[in-house]
């Protein structure tokens, strides 16, 4: 029984995410970037809903993993296909895991709380609203200059500027992500009890 | 000049899930889902980023690099806040933000 509500479930994912594709082949007679650019904008803000609005956590964070993919997809549809690759190890392969294993550290028996949302959710709803339309107001309205046709990027291209121009940059970060990994083991291991420093 | 060659669906799309992402931080209770609307924040800024990259000639290589620092400050980022929401568990035995009253009461 629940095996067929499970299948019903995916056949309803799968129509709402590909009826925008569909529409946009149909009516706008777009070219395969179009299509699947409509079904990957969907899943994104279907999956990123679902992310702040699920009761259940780990649902949460795993359909957090679909927003990222979707937005890799669309990356590639941006001819990036270096951010995509990045995009899918980085946050599908790293980050997503840590949330994950926080998820499961952090959560006890009795996990899907009562309130999900706290008083000012209303508020936070309409303010977001009120954001959204201001950014996309403001991207629409102005004039890019200069903006042309997609470019494509050559990862190549990226690989000798990254390590020529931006070698900064990227020497900087690894001393970051080290900081980084020194202070996570630190805050997240075990306090010890200081006897001695209390004593002096 | 077809769907997919418009700048501003992108933009549009980025301000959409940015959006997401500002409602969940200061809709929910639990602190991993305020630390997960943090990434889809990122996320949406990424895509602004990549999308300048991919249609301003100036920026064609310089908007992928801006991403993928970015996604290293992420990384960073989320390695430390989960920590620190791991010590604060450790403390006060809830990841729910609106118990952590210590400074109020």
């Amino acid at each position: 029984m629940r095996a067929w509500l499970y299948l019903i479930g995916g056949l309803v994912a799968f129509g709402v995410v590909a009826t925008p594709g569909l529409l946009v082949l149909l009516f706008f007679g777009g070219s395969s970037d179009d299509v699947m650019l409509a079904s990957l904008a969907t899943l994104m803000l279907v999956s990123g809903i679902a992310v702040v609005t699920m009761r259940d956590i780990i649902r949460c964070g795993l359909a957090m993993i679909v927003c990222f993919l979707a937005l890799a997809g669309i990356y590639v549809i941006l001819r990036a296909p270096i951010v995509a690759a990045a995009q899918v190890i980085i946050y599908i392969g790293a980050i997503s895991v840590l949330v994950l294993f926080a998820i499961m550290l952090t959560q006890d028996k009795i996990a899907p709380a009562r309130l999900v949302f706290q008083t000012q959710a209303l508020p936070a709803a309409i303010a977001a609203i009120v954001l959204a339309v201001l950014i996309a107001l403001a991207g629409v309205g102005t004039d890019w200059p200069g903006a042309v046709d997609r470019l494509s990027i050559a990862t190549v291209a990226v690989a000798n500027q990254l390590f020529d121009e931006y070698v900064l940059p990227f020497e900087v970060v690894s001393v970051l992500l080290l900081a980084a990994v020194v202070g996570g083991v630190f805050l997240a291991k075990r306090e010890p009890t200081r006897r001695d420093e209390d004593s002096v | 000049m077809g769907l997919a060659d418009n700048i501003d669906i992108y933009l549009a799309l980025a301000g959409a899930l940015f959006a997401i992402g500002t409602f969940g931080f200061l809709a929910r209770r639990n602190a991993i889902s305020m630390l997960m609307s943090i990434e889809l924040m990122l996320n949406a800024v990424n895509l602004a980023i990549v999308t300048f990259g991919a249609f301003e000639p100036a920026l064609q290589g310089d908007g992928p690099i801006i991403a993928l620092m970015v996604m290293a400050v992420a990384a960073a980022e989320a390695t430390v806040g989960l920590a620190i929401v791991i010590a604060i568990f450790r403390n006060r035995r809830t990841p729910l933000v609106d118990e952590y009253d210590a400074m109020r009461r």
